[in-house]
């Protein structure tokens, strides 16, 4: 791929980018001015006590044992279809990302209303497992079958065994994506907030709920805040310095071959009977409870059902286009004029969004009503929570959009007569249609599940999928809600699919 | 890492999340809610209320409310404190017009803030004076008992508290559950701080975290007796019997029991309604409190699904019900309430 340097950085595009990154720090200036302003001794009073003993022993019990399970298999499942000749892998394949499409917090319900008994550290694993592990398993898909099977047959041909080529060869070639998805995994653990509350198993987040919901946004729940967002921040940091500058690439051109698979033999029936296992776990025990609840026709009645699935869509679309807009020079900075600085503004997009979802909505809830109170409880602001959120989905795929499309077009047209805004328009954008649409669709669809910033934010009177399907199940009315969970996880599918589409194509290149 | 996707499912959502955009912004400028007062009628204008009572209940009044007069109800949902903390920090900007709350302690909150306009005489004149404060500033608009629900088969009648500030014994341990971060059971705390005082009240909410099982909501303490995974619960009254009324899938195999005899837990805890000073809608407001009060209100309790009482227009409670007046409460002036020192104590004791 060529890479073009035009020596002007265009200035306004510049300023538009550092303002979008000012705005969308703004949940962690607020987690730094709470810190300040409380003091260390209000600060600590609210910190050092038993209660937030047990949280962190809590969250960081999810961290310990979720993180490595998620990895485990999301690993063992990408490997297994991807190395090996399991019958019917290219379903398996498709299979093992559907529990993408169920949201936490409805595989929380579907579990609890199956397993009433089903409660605190134990069912937090288990349904966070069945829930996040495809966040592991997608990339290392996608680094699996770009991977070169020379270095694999090399291995073998030297006298090592199968398992011990995959420990010694793959594993080793699988860091970046491992560390990246056990991250991801991680931030999902530390924001998550209906699944454990359904479970009555206490994070930082649900005692952040807890708190708002005595005293509104008080110093204890911001307290807390401070305290999830240093555990966010300790990750991030951790994840980088762990992942170090190391990449592991092909050197020189060339195509590498597809690998050629293990032939499973007789050990195809357990590796099908462990995959099952999962998926009976992830989504079919949920998924079965949810439709014994939906199969029911009282629930379809409610009158609130299309109201919700409108409202839905219009603030999940305006979070969608408004991220997207937001993403657009930030992306286009970073591929066409690449340096520190643009590094540095798409570098404090991430950590923005990083911060879990409840420190985001208690910041924005905070920030509208004492600095801008003409736009609290309006959908601006829901949407500026959702952009803050969801922004690194409209951000990568719109980078990888425009880095595909060659500079050298836009010249020809602008030798041609074109005025640089024209080429853009006419040239460069059509090219980018694809990835706008999968920039729209990945952050739209994360709107349309997003629970605690809209029960937060939502002008008074909104009813989304989400916020309906909670209020429901708060009640213990499962019946009311299995019709929101099944729209939210029809809402999903396309999503799942994008996802999964970009990670079996990423080995095209 | 570059992202392809099939062509035709990218140009398809394009398409689709552009429609989608188009009609958010359309929604944008076409409000709701913005109609200008009739002078003669204020039918078509739109009050806010903050609802901290169930969606449910207050759904039903509002709806019956702007049936009669034409004005229109958006609800905020929410839970007392939440609510009360949030009308209190929003203070003269608050866009609420009306809080109804489940219980009267976000209810003294919000008024001790200075942020509620008297209620209208006629209004107050509805409802007896022991369930509403001396002020005058807002009202009961309904009440629900304390109760024990138990699973007989885990536990006989006989075996039951006679007091609720028994539960602190160790003999208790692992043996009762609550709904510690509700509004509902940190309204009954306040009973117990109201009635024996703040060491009490300490010793017993260090038990408390010690003995009992903690579970988010009413409902899933129920559920949970129900199940045997717990022998007794302490919520409120109208859970067990909304259930009863309904598929008894939570509450079949449990019964309900009453402290009575003035115990702390036999706190009947008074749901209030109010409406904010600060309300442009004021006239609206008022006419909303004055229906829920009114017999049209009264008698949505009476007649509908909420199970909570009735104490207002000499309207007659559920028939389901045991009479308000054979609960045996102790006698506590629902404004003297602290939710404050509530939440400290039991923050304090790890509860929430």
């Amino acid at each position: 791929m060529q890479r073009h340097r035009v020596l002007t950085t265009p200035v306004p595009l510049l300023a538009l980018a550092i303002v979008a990154a000012a705005l969308l720090l703004v949940p962690v200036g607020f987690v730094v001015w709470v810190a300040i302003s409380e003091g260390w001794s209000q600060l600590s009073a609210q910190v050092f006590r038993p209660r937030v003993g047990e949280l962190l022993a809590n969250t960081l019990g999810l961290l310990v044992l979720a993180v490595p399970l998620c990895v485990a298999v999301g690993v063992g499942a990408a490997w297994t279809v991807e190395r090996t000749a399991l019958p019917g892998r290219k379903i398996w394949a498709i299979a093992l990302a559907s529990p993408l499409a169920m949201p936490a917090f409805v595989s929380g319900y579907g579990w609890i209303s199956a397993v009433p008994s089903l409660q605190g550290l134990g069912g937090g694993v288990l349904i966070a497992v069945g829930a996040y592990y495809p966040l592991v398993y997608l990339p290392a898909l996608a680094t699996l079958r770009r991977l070169d099977p020379a270095l694999e047959e090399s291995a073998r041909s030297l006298g090592l065994s199968p398992l011990a080529t995959f420990w010694r060869v793959v594993l080793p070639q699988l860091r970046v994506a491992i560390l990246g998805g056990g991250l991801v995994v991680a931030l999902h653990l530390l924001a998550e907030y209906g699944a454990f509350a359904l479970l009555r198993f206490d994070t930082f987040t649900t005692a952040i709920v807890s708190q708002f919901q005595s005293s509104f946004a008080g110093p204890a729940a911001n307290a807390l805040g401070v305290v999830l967002a240093a555990l966010c921040l300790v990750l991030l940091v951790g994840e980088a310095s762990a992942r170090g500058r190391l990449r592991y690439a092909r050197i020189g051109r060339g195509a590498a071959r597809p690998a050629v698979p293990y032939r499973l033999g007789r050990a195809a029936i357990p590796v099908t009977a462990v995959l099952s296992g999962i998926l009976i776990l992830a989504v079919g025990i949920p998924g079965t409870s949810l439709l014994r609840w939906a199969l029911r026709p009282e629930g379809w009645q409610s009158i609130h059902l299309l109201p919700a699935l409108t409202q839905t869509l219009l603030l999940s679309g305006g979070g969608a286009l408004a991220a997207t807009v937001v993403a657009l020079p930030c992306a286009w900075l970073s591929v066409r004029h690449p340096s520190r600085l643009a590094r540095g503004i798409e570098g404090a997009m991430y950590l923005a969004s990083s911060l879990p979802t409840i420190i985001v909505a208690l910041a924005l809830v905070t920030v509208t009503l004492r600095v801008v109170p003409g736009l609290y409880q309006t959908p601006a602001t829901v949407i500026a929570a959702y952009v803050i959120v969801f922004l690194p989905r409209a951000l990568v795929s719109l980078r990888s959009g425009l880095a595909q499309v060659p500079p050298r077009l836009e010249e020809a047209a602008q030798t041609l007569g074109r005025t640089r805004f024209a080429a853009t328009v006419e040239v460069t954008a059509p090219l980018m249609a694809s990835s706008f649409g999968a920039a729209l669709a990945l952050v739209g669809l994360g709107c349309a599940n997003e629970l605690t910033a809209t029960l937060l934010l939502a002008p008074s009177g909104t009813r989304t999928l989400a916020t309906q399907f909670w209020s429901e199940t708060s009640n213990a009315d499962f019946v009311a809600g299995a019709p929101y969970a099944i729209m939210l996880i029809v809402l999903s599918v396309p999503s799942v699919a994008l996802l999964l589409a970009d990670a079996r194509r990423r080995s095209d290149r | 890492m570059p992202v392809t996707v099939p062509r035709r499912l990218a140009a398809a959502s394009v398409l689709v999340i552009a429609a989608l955009g188009l009609s958010a912004c359309a929604g944008s400028t076409a409000p709701g809610a913005s109609s200008s007062t009739d002078s003669s009628s204020l039918s078509g204008t739109s009050i806010t209320v903050y609802n901290a009572q169930h969606e449910e209940l207050t759904q039903a009044w509002a709806d019956a409310f702007t049936k009669k007069t034409g004005i229109e109800v958006v609800l905020r949902n929410g839970s007392d404190s939440e609510l009360g903390n949030q009308i209190v920090q929003e203070g003269s900007a608050s866009p609420a017009d009306v809080f109804l709350t489940e219980n009267s302690p976000a209810m003294s909150l919000v008024e001790n803030a200075g942020l509620l306009a008297p209620v209208d005489a006629a209004t107050l004149a509805n409802v007896p004076t022991q369930y509403r404060p001396a002020s005058g500033d807002w009202t009961g608009i309904a009440a629900r008992s304390t109760v024990m629900v138990y699973n007989p088969s885990l536990i006989s009648s006989d075996q039951l508290p006679t007091s609720i500030m028994d539960l602190q014994k160790p003999e208790w341990k692992g043996r009762w559950a609550a709904s510690p971060t509700g509004a509902d059971f940190q309204a009954i705390v306040s009973a117990i701080l109201q009635e024996k005082g703040e060491d009490a009240t300490t010793a017993w909410l260090t038990a408390m975290k010690e003995n009992a099982s903690a579970y988010k909501g009413n409902s899933t303490v129920m559920k949970a007796v129900n199940a045997g995974e717990i022998p007794l619960g302490v919520i409120y009254h109208y859970y067990w019997f909304i259930d009863q009324a309904k598929t008894k899938e939570n509450s079949a195999n449990t019964k309900l029991a009453y402290f009575g005899a003035q115990d702390p837990g036999a706190f009947v805890s008074v749901s209030g309604g109010g409406v904010l000073a600060s309300s442009k809608n004021a006239a609206a407001a008022q006419q909303f409190l004055a229906f829920i009060t009114g017999p049209d209100g009264q008698q949505v309790l009476r007649d509908g699904t909420s199970f909570e009482y009735a104490i207002g227009s000499d309207v007659a409670s559920n028939p389901a019900l045991p009479p308000l007046s054979s609960l045996q409460p102790p006698a506590i002036d629902p404004s003297t309430l602290n939710s404050k020192k509530v939440t400290d104590l039991m923050t304090a004791a790890g509860l929430i």
